[in-house]
């Protein structure tokens, strides 16, 4: 079946958060008329159920439509989903890459946010064709004109016939179709020349290996062709190759230039297939590989430990496991004292180490405990040597630092100016540098400033949005190191160092911080059978302290007659609540504690 | 061959009223359901008349629900069926509950007559609106009644259950509490301090953090506690146990039986028993225990019996719970195996904290060891 490139569109949508991405996504499935709305529910429970009989999640990475134009011709659409997260501009890379063009969703009234710009780089960037849709038309705060301008100036992008749509409520989708077909260019490249595709992204299977995803450049790929991987030169006989349907694969002959799809082939080690890589034939190899994406650089790093201990074993397959899909995640083992054995993972954002403990718990199971996020500090030694470090227990001792260095970021505030006192008030108090406002149209605003990555990644985010009661939006580059005063801050328990809630800090700070944790130290800790002082220390110094008072009662002054079951149950039940404890020196500290410090701000 | 003691329980469920505090198997019941449980009750201790050449009956206790609410004559029925099956020991003690403004002196009378010689009656608290917050049916006039009325009728053995820490209730209203009883001079006081249960009324009000706060705090519910043996220690009553207090002489000796190992049968809904090294309950479900109650007896020998182990765990946390404590050499004995060798380490650590003494091969929780004690229970788990 050959099909002619003229007629395949590969496309994403880009958006900021909330501007309807999703729902045009959907409308557009349904309208290309492949698909009614009842076939549609259909499908999603059948795809449930084999979500659950398998035990996997089927990411709905791409979903391939058959759109019959004005122009009487029929064309195959390719939709390849981007997140939508600052989190996640390597992974939106890692979708642009596979795609020809792309749709700007705008919020009609909100209009463009500090995520639309980034986005909209990211997919010039990657020399996409990008045409603007303006979504929400429908809603009595609707500016469409205004959005339009405001898409002209700041983003310089021709948008006058830009469709005005409702995503929601079904309006002039036929608009977005049609200028899919006129905007978006036809893909390129030779089916006959030696295979060349770029893997976009790839998901582990039981029963069938890891099923890779991605766009052929060049060449055709079908089933029994020996690929290589190469990256890694692991090489493959393709079993199966295929497109996506509506949240299901559909097996197809062969996928020729220009084409986006699936291929199995027996993968058992993920680790052979690389997110990037570049397939290519094996007896007939191309040149050279496709450039693949930028190298991610992890920002925030935390260990992450299995809750039973016995379970180390299954964390680290779980973590490989995701890694194949990930590649942005990034793990070694590592061992504590007060938390045994773990590792010390990477990420690119805190809601990236948000998504993965909760896969890892959910998908796979595992009750974990992570330890507080860091970023990457360096640490200029006095014998000249400069360190990375990831874990605050590394740092060497202060007689041997010359100075340490911390990432800073450049971050762009979207604000509307009603809350650019309170977004600047919280700035401030991070430790951030003003450096100007440019007011988009009277009554909102762009704020730029730098700040220390290290202050954003606990809960920049949702501060930023509880002080915009929802408005402000935020994206971030890393910028580079800047010389700073940092400290470690030791937490002691019943005077004992706990590696796990050690981290590192801006001196300034130290104080604030130390005392929180302590007093939710206190709250988190049970009272024992003596009194316990928890103290936060830098150095030898101590800057805040909290005393867990002994338990004064705790007595079954009560008889349940002849029910020693009973008495015996409730023995039983406080000695299961024990064993969930990590034992730290003679205190029981529970799982828990370790988490909540995390969240210091949080009501 | 000597017949080993044995302790019987029998269970009646019956309740006037249900209190708001108690989740306890009761309720209340029309006669003609009273009529069937008692019919269902003697056919199960029927059931196990292959005991009696085994054992001497050295306590019976009839528990409740208020097992003075029953007709006086299925009582007598029920004593009359355990005295035909079982031996008894001239001086076994046997008691039964009941609650004020349940009883009559025509019921005492009777009750003196089938053999009944302790009387335990609920009496929980001297003050009528603290009765009325718990829920209880009777007032503090109506256990004046009741108690000279038994005195009358010739009952030398009375324990009054008293409870502490109940909402609102302030040290110096238990005080006064404790000093009314006192006054009266009961031989025994059972205090228990209120405990909120999940599935009752109170845990619906109290269970709560917000509910919480309407119960005396930590500090006063200690209080309360110590200033119980004070109190009752003046006027001559022991503390044998962490919550009852008697005369010398007047421990309750099925109680006893419960902290020391002693082997008991219970009989009717939800009854446990402790019989020849199995430990079981009956069910807490009418229904169920109609199924039960015919073949019990064949149950409770395909009981396996429980371990060595088990044992060895109630063994210190029952016996820890009376004052005496347990006697190490008593293990030794039972058990076959050094004491060190089981319980050496928490042991040394409990007596350096001061959590235990040391008596002679004696060990016993200090005051400071019963207001945590649950805590220090645990480590005798193995």
């Amino acid at each position: 079946m050959a099909v002619d490139q003229s007629k395949i569109r590969n496309f994403c949508i880009i958006a900021h958060i909330d501007h309807g991405k999703s729902t045009l996504a959907d409308r557009i499935i349904e309208a290309t008329g492949t698909l009614t709305q009842r076939e549609m529910q259909a499908q999603v429970l059948d795809n449930m159920d084999l979500e659950r009989e398998r035990g996997i999640t089927i990411k709905s990475q791409a979903v391939r439509v058959i759109y019959k134009a004005k122009d009487g011709e029929e064309y195959i659409f390719n939709l390849i989903d981007t997140p939508g997260h600052v989190d996640f501009n390597y992974e939106v890379s890692r979708s642009l890459a596979a795609c020809d063009g792309a749709i700007l969703v705008v919020d009609a009234s909100q209009g463009i946010e500090a995520q639309t710009l980034a986005n909209v780089y990211l997919a010039l960037d990657h020399d996409l064709d990008v045409f603007p849709v303006i979504n929400k038309i429908d809603l009595p705060s609707a500016e469409p004109q205004r959005v339009i301008e405001e898409i002209e100036d700041i983003i310089g992008i021709e948008a006058q016939d830009a469709p005005l749509i409702s995503a929601k409520n079904g309006i002039n989708i036929d608009q977005v179709l049609e200028a899919v077909v006129h905007k978006i260019p036809a893909p390129t490249g030779d089916p006959a020349a030696p295979l060349k595709a770029l893997i976009f992204d790839s998901l582990y299977d039981s029963y069938r290996g890891v099923i890779v995803f991605f766009r052929v450049r060049e060449g055709t790929v079908r089933k029994g062709t020996k690929i290589r991987m190469m990256a890694t030169g692991a090489e493959f006989e393709v079993v199966e190759v295929g497109y996506f349907g509506a949240g299901q694969f559909i097996p197809c002959e062969e996928l020729a230039a220009g084409m986006v799809g699936y291929l199995t082939a027996s993968i058992k080690n993920v680790k052979e297939t690389r997110v990037g890589d570049t397939i290519t034939q094996a007896d007939r190899p191309c040149a050279e590989p496709l450039p693949g994406y930028k190298k991610v650089q992890s920002m925030v790093y935390c260990g992450m430990y299995p809750a039973d201990s016995a379970k180390y074993p299954e964390l680290r397959d779980a973590l490989e496991k995701l890694q194949i899909n990930d590649a942005a995640l990034q793990y070694e083992p590592e061992t504590s004292v007060a938390l045994g054995f773990g590792f010390r993972c990477g990420f690119l954002g805190l809601l990236h180490l948000e998504i993965i403990q909760e896969r890892l718990e959910r998908e796979y199971n595992l009750d974990l405990v992570t330890t507080a996020p860091s970023v990457i500090y360096k640490v200029h030694k006095t014998d000249g040597s400069v360190v990375d470090l990831t874990n605050p227990t590394n740092m060497p001792d202060p007689s041997e630092i010359e100075y340490m260095e911390e990432p800073i970021v450049s971050a762009e505030i979207m604000v509307t100016t009603e809350f650019i006192g309170a977004i600047m008030g919280l700035c401030q108090e991070r430790r951030g540098v003003y450096l100007g406002t440019e007011y988009i149209e009277s009554t909102r605003a762009l704020l730029r400033y730098e700040l220390p990555l290290n202050e954003i990644i606990y809960d920049f985010f949702d501060a930023l949005k509880s002080r915009s009661r929802g408005y402000a939006s935020f994206d971030y580059e890393i910028k580079g190191y800047e010389r700073s005063d940092l400290v470690k801050l030791d937490i002691l328990i019943n005077k004992e160092p706990v590696d796990a809630l050690s981290f590192i800090l801006h001196a300034s700070t130290a104080y604030e911080r130390g005392r929180k944790m302590c007093e939710k130290l206190k709250e988190e800790i049970p009272r024992h059978l003596f009194e316990i002082p928890i103290q936060a220390a830098i150095g030898s110094k101590i800057i805040a302290r909290e005393t867990v008072k002994a338990v004064r009662k705790d007595v079954l002054a009560k008889c349940y007659g002849g029910d020693i079951t009973r008495k015996r149950k409730l023995l039983e039940k406080q000695k299961e609540g024990k064993k969930r404890m990590r034992q730290i020196g003679s205190v029981e500290v529970p799982q828990k504690a370790f988490m909540s410090v995390l969240k210091l701000d949080e009501e | 061959m000597t017949k080993a003691d044995l302790g019987i329980y029998v269970h009646f469920p019956f309740c006037v009223r249900k209190c708001d505090y108690c989740d306890f198997v009761s309720m209340p019941g029309t006669p003609d359901e009273q009529a069937y449980y008692l019919r269902v009750l003697k056919k199960e201790i029927r059931g196990f008349e292959a005991l009696e050449n085994l054992y001497l009956v050295r306590t019976v206790f009839l528990g409740g629900g208020t097992p003075s609410i029953m007709e006086t004559a299925q009582l007598e029925r029920i004593m009359e069926q355990l005295r035909e099956q079982y031996e008894f020991a001239e001086d076994a003690e046997i008691t039964i509950e009941c609650n004020p403004g349940t009883l009559t002196e025509d019921k005492l009378v009777r009750y003196r007559e089938m053999g009944v010689n302790r009387l335990s009656i609920g009496l929980q608290s001297t003050h009528n609106e603290e009765l009325k917050v718990l829920g209880r049916i009777h007032s503090y006039e109506d256990f004046l009644e009741s108690y000279r009325l038994a005195r009358k009728a010739g009952f030398q053995n009375i324990n009054v259950d008293l409870m502490s820490g109940l909402p609102g209730q302030s040290v110096e209203a238990w005080e006064d509490v404790l000093r009314t009883v006192v006054a009266l001079n009961p031989e025994h006081v059972s205090a228990y301090s209120l405990i909120i249960e999940e599935g009752t009324p109170f845990y619906e009000r109290y269970g709560s953090t917000k509910g919480r706060l309407l119960l005396p705090k930590e500090k006063e519910e200690r209080d309360m506690y110590h200033m119980t043996k004070d109190i009752l220690g003046e006027a001559g009553y022991q503390r044998y146990e962490i919550s009852n207090y008697a005369k010398p002489g007047r421990e309750c000796r099925h109680n006893l039986t419960y902290w020391t190992g002693g082997e008991y049968v219970g009989f009717g809904l939800g009854a446990y028993s402790y019989l020849g090294g199995r430990r079981f309950g009956n069910p807490k479900d009418k229904q169920e225990y109609w199924e039960y109650a015919r073949d019990a007896y064949r149950r409770y020998k395909e009981t396996p019996p429980q371990t060595e182990q088990a044992t060895m765990e109630e063994f210190m946390f029952l016996g820890l719970r009376m004052m005496r404590g347990i006697s190490t050499r008593e293990f030794e004995e039972k058990f076959h195996i050094p004491f060190q060798d089981v319980y050496g380490e928490p042991v040394r650590k409990m007596l350096a904290q001061g959590f235990l003494e040391e008596d002679g091969s004696r060990l016993r929780f200090t005051d400071k060891g019963i207001d945590v004690s649950n805590r220090l229970l645990v480590e005798f788990l193995l």
